[in-house]
């Protein structure tokens, strides 16, 4: 059976050019970048050409790109690095980061430090007056992610950036720096670093057509951090290990071919994702669009699907050839609910029944209409297995009894989701 | 225990090995003993019961006939919201009270969830607890039995605190009717009887609904 992908907010397949520009690397230029001899200046070339094609795409000097292994790494190192170098102060995020943001920054709550988890607006988008209002002296860091992993939704960097600008000026300090996790957007939006104004920048492989176990920190030129893997000095002491030469070439050609074709891909991709999200909800009833219809990237479509559960529709389709993902708990590691449905307000039951479809570049109007064909029956069905009726507009849980005897801690009738 | 219970995510995407046993994913895609229409009056069925919340993840609804001489389950059907793992339990417990014509209803309540899941051929470690609640809803629907048919001593009480021990009614089920939007004595007799009879113990079910009134509605 022909699979249809709908999961490159995941990860996407390795772009043919991108495999072929890594090759050489696997075998015949086997070499450590730290040698004084020729394999490992070959590598070593290989490593800073790479490094130099990065830094020219968003804006900024070779030195200041850090090679790690992938997107949570990077994110790791931006927040536990800033925080470590500054030893105490305030941070800034949002309840809807990627876990990767979002861990760290709990647990340097749980440490000397102050953090302020801001809150998201319905629509899925931060209101940069919101970090205006939470910034501090003390503050040393804010991270805000480019665009949402889950629901795409773009969020105001460059205002934001902008702001924090000000600020830095005002209280003539060099804090706080400002991070954002561009992982999903690197296919879609410019990544200009001056441009957006961000101190440190998260990208990597995955996300773009390129190798996985890959990624990079952009760390502008006297931003202090503190490394989080110390051993050889590689990266400028900021990261040791050896470097995988063919991952960061593959990283640095992926980057490359995605920023190239950003505008056409997202022009193509656009009406792909407006033609899905009014079909679905024509085709199917109590469909309920997560995050601003618009304001999000090209490629994601994100749904709560009343009534039925995520992790049974994901099996359910994926015995008709189809592959998305779901924030049902059911499917996570730690059995929790998508944070950022939450995060918008909607009660639990519409996480649990939250559908991410993300397109790639594969993705074709044909793929759709198969999904489209499909995705109402299988509905249909669960819908006929599942005892549910859920309201539409609901803001608060549905069948509260069912928690009796097991100390619910919200009010019956209030939002308190967020 | 059964070793396949051991059995987890292999790759949700190449659809190769399936994340759940052949058994599961049989009951899953056909699940056996579904309700399909809703009983238009009360009546049609002896007893229905249900467990657990869409906001948990996992909410089961039981419907059951007995066999009036024999106490022998005669039918049961069901609606469940959830994953997979949740509907394939569900289903096969019905399957299991059901079969060689119909398990007796004290024998039934002595399925344990190991037995489901014996039966379904494992489930993954995380999601056991989804065949835990299949017991669960089963017990509430016999407990509804139990109560239409005034057995009130073959009721089964558990994690609760039994406030009228004629009835047979606890601080859980009080706390329910509460949720279920019972504000008052009036409003929670209506639906458990609670204290008819008894008069002693209205005072301190009264101090009950007030009490869970306060903390969900407060």
């Amino acid at each position: 059976m022909k699979r249809i992908y709908l999961d490159h907010a995941a990860t996407t397949p390795l772009d043919p050019r991108v495999k072929k520009a890594m090759e050489l690397f696997e075998n015949e230029n086997f070499g450590n970048a730290g040698g004084l001899y020729r394999e490992g200046r070959t590598a070593k070339d290989a490593m800073e050409g790479a490094r130099t094609t990065i830094s020219k795409i968003i804006g900024a000097r070779p030195e200041e790109i850090i090679f790690t292994s992938g997107g949570t790494e990077s994110d790791n190192l931006a927040i536990f690095g800033v925080a470590r170098a500054a030893g105490h102060g305030h941070v800034i995020t949002t309840k809807f980061e990627h876990h990767a943001v979002l861990e760290p920054c709990q647990q340097l709550a749980k440490e000397n430090f102050e953090v302020t988890f801001l809150d998201v607006g319905e629509d899925g988008i931060i209101n940069p007056e919101d970090v205006k209002k939470a910034l501090r002296p003390e503050t040393i860091l804010v991270s805000i992610m480019y665009a949402n992993n889950e629901i795409g939704t773009i969020q105001p960097i460059a205002e934001i950036g902008k702001i924090i600008r000000e600020f830095k000026k005002e209280n003539k300090s060099g804090y706080p720096y400002f991070h954002t996790d561009a992982c999903q957007v690197a296919g879609y939006l410019d990544l200009n670093v001056n441009n957006l104004g961000a101190d440190l920048m998260t990208i990597n492989g995955p996300k773009i057509y390129g190798p996985k176990g890959i990624g990079f920190l952009y760390k502008r030129a006297g931003v202090k951090i503190k490394p989080q893997i110390i051993g050889g000095g590689q990266e400028a002491r900021m990261r040791s290990g050896t470097e995988p030469i063919g991952l960061i070439v593959g990283l640095a050609k992926a980057l490359e071919i995605t920023q190239a074709e950003k505008k056409s891909e997202s022009n193509r991709l656009m009406p792909l994702r407006d033609y899905f999200i009014s079909e679905i909800q024509k085709r199917v009833p109590k469909v309920v669009l997560n995050g601003h219809p618009t304001k999000r990237l090209p490629n994601n479509i994100n749904v709560s699907i009343l009534d039925i559960e995520g992790e049974a529709l994901v099996l359910y389709l994926d015995a008709k050839g189809i592959s998305f993902s779901t924030g049902s708990a059911c499917t996570s590691e730690s059995l929790e609910p998508s944070h950022v449905i939450l995060a918008l307000g909607k009660p639990y039951e519409f996480a649990h029944a939250s559908m991410r479809f993300t397109m790639g570049r594969g993705t074709t109007k044909e793929e759709l209409d198969y999904v489209l064909g499909e995705l109402p029956n299988a509905v249909k069905w669960l819908r006929k297995v599942s005892p549910l009726n859920l309201e539409l507009g609901a803001k608060s849980m549905s069948h509260p009894e069912a928690f009796a005897g097991e100390n619910l801690r919200v009010k019956v009738k209030s939002k308190s989701y967020k | 225990m059964n070793e396949k219970q051991d059995i987890d995510v292999i790759n949700q995407y190449t659809g190769e090995k399936w994340y759940y046993t052949d058994i599961v994913k049989d009951h899953f895609f056909n699940p056996r003993n579904l309700l399909w229409e809703r009983p238009k009056n009360e009546t049609e069925y002896d007893a229905h019961g249900m467990v657990g919340s869409p906001a948990c993840g996992d909410m089961m609804e039981m419907w059951l006939k007995v066999g009036k001489e024999t106490e022998q389950v005669k039918d049961l059907k069901w609606k469940t919201f959830g994953c997979a793992s949740a509907i394939a339990a569900t289903s096969m417990f019905s399957v299991m009270v059901t079969e060689n014509g119909g398990m007796a209803l004290a024998e039934a309540l002595k399925i344990r969830p190991q037995d489901v899941m014996k039966r379904l051929g494992g489930l993954p470690n995380r999601k056991i607890h989804c065949s835990v609640l299949a017991d669960k809803a089963f017990q509430k629907t016999a407990n509804d039995y139990f109560r239409k048919t005034g057995q009130y001593d073959k009721i089964i009480v558990e994690g609760a605190q039994v406030i009228d021990s004629k009835l047979n009614i606890t601080d859980k089920d009080i706390e329910e009717a509460v949720l279920e939007g019972a504000m008052n004595l009036e409003d929670v007799q209506k639906k458990l009887k609670v204290g008819i009879g008894s008069p002693e113990i209205i005072t301190e079910v009264e101090q009950l609904v007030r009490f869970y009134k306060d903390k969900y509605y407060g």
